[in-house]
């Protein structure tokens, strides 16, 4: 933890993407998202709500979640459109 | 060639903003301040500026503006009184907190209810702890030339904080007055092309303003922000012996107006002092050694300056144009208190509050105050600590 003398004026940060580094998946409490791959059309909207860039996309192909920022916020799940009525991504009871 | 012109407080303002030519002015209109920005309207759509002129919808969105215009790199100003600056309020610490220095004359008007339009000092004074340099004028030359330092100071390296700039609503902004206007070149030399700090639009160096700080470091943050103001008065003296190569005109922190050999002395602020200082000759010619002390720069408050320059009073009086209500004593009078509670030689300290809402105040005060600092430094007996005057019973 830096002292106060090592502030810089007005607090501005000036590495890009230093976000990184804090990892606000240790926010998550009761709930995860679980994907399930099989009911996944690739619309792609869970990587469009998430607010935490915690959903990956390779080539237009919707990948695991990154639960390191995951915050369990449930807002993929609530709009997955899922395949005939089945979701893709539900929401899990937390496993320490 | 100094150019003399007899001008209004406001159009003396408007005229060094255009001498300074702000990349960006975000500015809504309220009475004392409208003729300022008016006038400083008129320049932009006349070409006389390149200044993008931004008009908004609340003063709320004014400073907001600001705020994003002077991150993006922007050299900034607005200008503002009363309601409005009340108006805003968050978006002031906003402002001192990301270090951005943005410069704001304050035409002093009184705060609502009742709503009145005219001057007090109430509205800069609830402002005073928001973490804005206050520079107070007594009169339209000083607003003037306060503006154009008030640049110099926001951005200095050392400093990045906004400044505002107080003058009295209607007396000072508009009364036409006698003027000594500097010349256009010889302004722009002085306060010298911007440089920006962290422009967010430098986009090959990204960065963030305004993070979130939680309990591991805030408490850090707001001590090494404390600490820039005790850089603010050497730069704001530095600034004030420059300027007075380009104008003959001298500033101090505060003026001390024949304070050295008095018995009894005087503290106001702003135009009222003027007032003060014609009533302090007549009583000098008298044989009475009383002196005023009218501070310059209000906030960082030079406290140690202005204790050493009173404490060998025998009795003071503080002029506060606003009351703090519920707080006992008007904002200055505590100012002046606390710097000097902790010597052992002290003058007798009352307080009284004169001319809310724009009730003259007129020389029988000074007098009435004068003669009331005479009982108090014979007898050493306080009447009354603080009280109104000029109010009909």
């Amino acid at each position: 933890m830096i002292g106060w003398k090592d502030i810089p004026p007005g607090m501005v940060i000036l590495e890009a993407g230093s976000a990184l580094k804090v990892k606000t998946g240790s926010w998550r409490a009761a709930y995860r998202p679980k994907w399930i791959e099989e009911n996944c059309i690739h619309c792609l909207l869970c990587w469009l709500y998430c607010p935490d860039n915690s959903v990956k996309v390779k080539n237009g192909k919707r990948e695991e979640f990154d639960y390191d920022y995951c915050k369990g916020c449930g807002i993929c799940a609530l709009e997955c459109p899922g395949k005939k009525g089945k979701k893709a991504i539900v929401m899990e009871e937390e496993v320490k | 060639m100094t150019k003399i012109v007899a001008v209004t407080g406001n159009e003396a303002v408007a005229n060094a903003f255009r001498q300074i030519e702000p990349d960006v002015c975000a500015a809504y209109p309220i009475t004392p301040q409208t003729e300022l920005m008016q006038r400083f309207a008129a320049f932009v759509s006349n070409g006389q500026v390149r200044t993008e002129m931004i008009l908004v919808e609340s003063e709320h969105s004014a400073l907001s503006a600001c705020v994003g215009a002077a991150a993006a790199g922007g050299r900034v100003a607005t200008a503002t009184s009363s309601q409005g600056l009340a108006l805003m309020w968050e978006i002031l610490f906003i402002a001192s907190g990301l270090r951005l220095p943005i410069v704001m004359p304050v035409v002093n008007r009184a705060l609502s209810a009742p709503i009145n339009i005219h001057c007090d000092h109430s509205d800069a004074m609830g402002a005073r702890d928001s973490g804005w340099i206050q520079l107070w004028s007594e009169n339209a030359q000083e607003a003037y030339d306060n503006t154009i330092q008030a640049f110099r100071i926001a951005e200095d390296m050392n400093i990045r904080l906004p400044v505002m700039v107080c003058y009295d609503g209607f007396i000072i902004s508009h009364s036409i007055e006698r003027i000594e206007y500097l010349e256009d070149e010889i302004v722009k030399n002085f306060v010298g092309e911007y440089k920006p700090l962290y422009p967010l639009l430098d986009v090959e160096n990204p960065k963030s303003y305004g993070p979130l700080i939680l309990t591991d470091l805030y408490h850090e943050v707001r001590k090494a922000h404390s600490e820039v103001y005790k850089r603010v008065p050497k730069v704001v003296l530095e600034v004030a012996k420059e300027f007075e190569k380009i104008s003959g005109r001298k500033y101090e922190l505060f003026e001390n107006y024949r304070l050295d050999d008095a018995e009894i002395g005087i503290v106001i602020l702003n135009s009222a002092a003027g007032t003060t200082k014609d009533v302090i000759d007549e009583y000098r010619e008298r044989g009475v050694k009383v002196g005023l002390l009218k501070p310059r720069l209000y906030r960082p408050f030079p406290y140690e300056e202005v204790a050493n320059a009173l404490k060998n009073l025998k009795a003071v009086c503080v002029l506060d144009r606003a009351d703090a209500f519920g707080g006992s004593f008007g904002p200055l009078y505590l100012d002046i208190a606390a710097s000097l509670c902790n010597f052992s030689q002290k003058p007798i300290l009352i307080n009284r509050i004169y001319g809310l809402g724009g009730r003259d105040f007129m020389p029988e005060h000074a007098a009435e105050v004068i003669e009331e600092l005479k009982d108090i430094a014979q007898t050493g007996k306080i009447i009354k600590l603080k009280e109104y005057i000029g109010v009909r019973e």
